[in-house]
């Protein structure tokens, strides 16, 4: 046991640097992770508040959320690289299926419930009576949307972000898995060596970066929400309506 | 430029598989299944913990929701320097992160129980056991099946990661599948084990709100 810890904190002062030290697999991790969930903002933020706004589409909401808990993560890292092989072999500017693309994909691809399901039921829920009282203010359409209806919404959407980048960074994980870096690539590699002190402390970065990631963004939270809108207390915190442990 | 039409499921490998395939949907149900039975076992004593002595309930969704926070693949690392590639590594993990879920549920289903119906019982010499056993748990019933359900197909997906340490059930095709990505062989499997483990989270999920349906026949009245 005294053998293993000495190990373990040896590990951690001879690989912090380099292009397979923690500090450059660390980056790659949050660098994989930080594409996906923006790109996922990209495409679930604007067609959901748009569904929101109108109030429809909510059987679509009901159905992101089961079928988005029913996804294996690894089946679909695992499943999007046949998938970035074959677009690479025959789009002349990709050169590389294996890596950051599968990654990105599979990753993109499960940070799209959480931010849809929220952006959508949080439009979708601002009260009507305030809606009403905007246009009685002369607001029309867009501009309900983007003066009344988001910033009413926010915290609710900002929870559900917050939910993808904790999912997308437990899950690029497996991003090794595709032959990308990441800090995943201490576990899988230590499996397969069966390096005990090498799993242990990837396992040990992984919860880590995990845990600060959701810190940041309770965080960050508190800056983002519109200031009449904090303080609500941690009784009210919004979750995320497709929470899936990951 | 040629696009290259490269076949992505062999449909004959299916065929060629039914028997390898039917093992594995059976050690994944048997994996979840364990899974489940002992994760609504501690739920429902660390529940009843929690119901009766009120202050236990924070430190015990902070303890279930930090190990739920744990990503799968990490939380099956820390295990593994202590209780090897086995089964018993896989099922803790997986025990693990269906607590949080189900004692939740459970004391949210009690706490929903209306306080006049409890009463009403008391009234009618129900005691504390009884009360709870033929009154509050009925009662609660849909609450903590719907708890269940989030639980049962949370840990069928999580299955397919114990494919990693040398379990999986479906996650088996899927690991091979990845060993052999550039084959058609390959991206078959990868797809079998993924839709086959959607499949099974749909039949689990559907079969027990099919029961709860069966356990609360006084909950359809209300709808008719």
């Amino acid at each position: 046991m005294a053998e293993f810890l000495t190990d373990l904190l040896a590990w951690f002062g001879d690989n912090w640097s380099g292009s397979t030290g923690y500090i450059t697999r660390t980056w790659e991790h949050l660098w994989v992770s930080g594409w996906a969930v923006l790109a996922a903002m990209g495409v679930a933020m604007p067609l959901a508040s748009w569904l929101g706004h109108a109030r429809r589409g909510g059987i679509l909401a009901i159905s992101v959320v089961n079928v988005g808990r029913a996804l294996p993560s690894f089946g679909i890292v695992a499943l999007s690289l046949p998938v970035t092989i074959r677009i690479a072999r025959n789009v002349p500017f990709i050169d590389s299926g294996l890596g950051f693309l599968p990654t990105f994909v599979a990753l993109f691809a499960l940070a799209l419930p959480p931010i849809f399901t929220n952006t959508y039921t949080g439009v979708r829920n601002v009260s009507p009576e305030a809606v009403e009282a905007a246009r009685g203010m002369g607001f029309r359409g867009t501009g309900i949307l983007w003066k009344v209806e988001l910033p009413l919404a926010s915290p609710v959407i900002l929870a559900g972000i917050r939910t993808s980048s904790v999912q997308v960074v437990a899950t690029a994980t497996l991003g090794a898995l595709v032959a990308y870096g990441g800090l995943g690539r201490y576990i899988i590699d230590g499996f397969a060596l069966r390096d005990n002190v090498t799993i242990f402390a990837g396992a040990l970065l992984v919860a880590a970066l995990s845990v600060l990631t959701e810190v940041a963004f309770s965080i960050a939270e508190r800056w983002l929400v519109p200031r009449p809108l904090r303080n609500v207390g941690t009784q009210q915190r919004p979750e995320a309506a497709a929470s899936v442990a990951r | 430029m040629t696009l290259v039409a490269e076949a992505f499921v062999d449909w004959g490998w299916i065929g060629d598989n039914l028997d390898e395939i039917w093992d594995k949907v059976a050690e994944h149900l048997v994996l979840t299944g364990i899974a489940l039975g002992v994760g609504l076992a501690i739920s429902l004593a660390l529940a009843a913990l929690a119901l009766r002595f009120r202050r236990s309930y924070t430190p015990i969704t902070w303890m279930t929701g930090t190990l739920y926070s744990i990503p799968s693949l990490a939380l099956f690392a820390f295990l593994v320097p202590i209780t090897g590639f086995t089964t018993l590594t896989a099922e803790i993990g997986l025990v693990s992160y269906t607590l949080l879920i189900l004692i939740r549920n459970i004391v949210a289903g009690i706490d929903g129980v209306p306080p006049d119906i409890k009463e009403a019982a008391v009234g009618m010499g129900y005691g504390r056991l009884r009360l709870f056993f033929e009154i509050e748990l009925p009662l609660a019933l849909p609450v903590i099946v719907a708890g269940m359900r989030i639980a049962a197909v949370t840990t069928i997906g999580l299955v397919t990661v114990t494919a990693l340490i040398g379990k999986g059930g479906l996650g088996f095709f899927i690991l091979r599948g990845l060993q052999r990505f550039f084959s058609t062989v390959g991206s078959t499997e990868i797809l079998i084990g993924t839709l086959l483990s959607v499949v099974l989270a749909v039949i689990v999920d559907v079969g027990l709100l099919l029961l709860e349906r069966a356990l609360t026949p006084w909950a359809r009245r209300k709808v008719a």
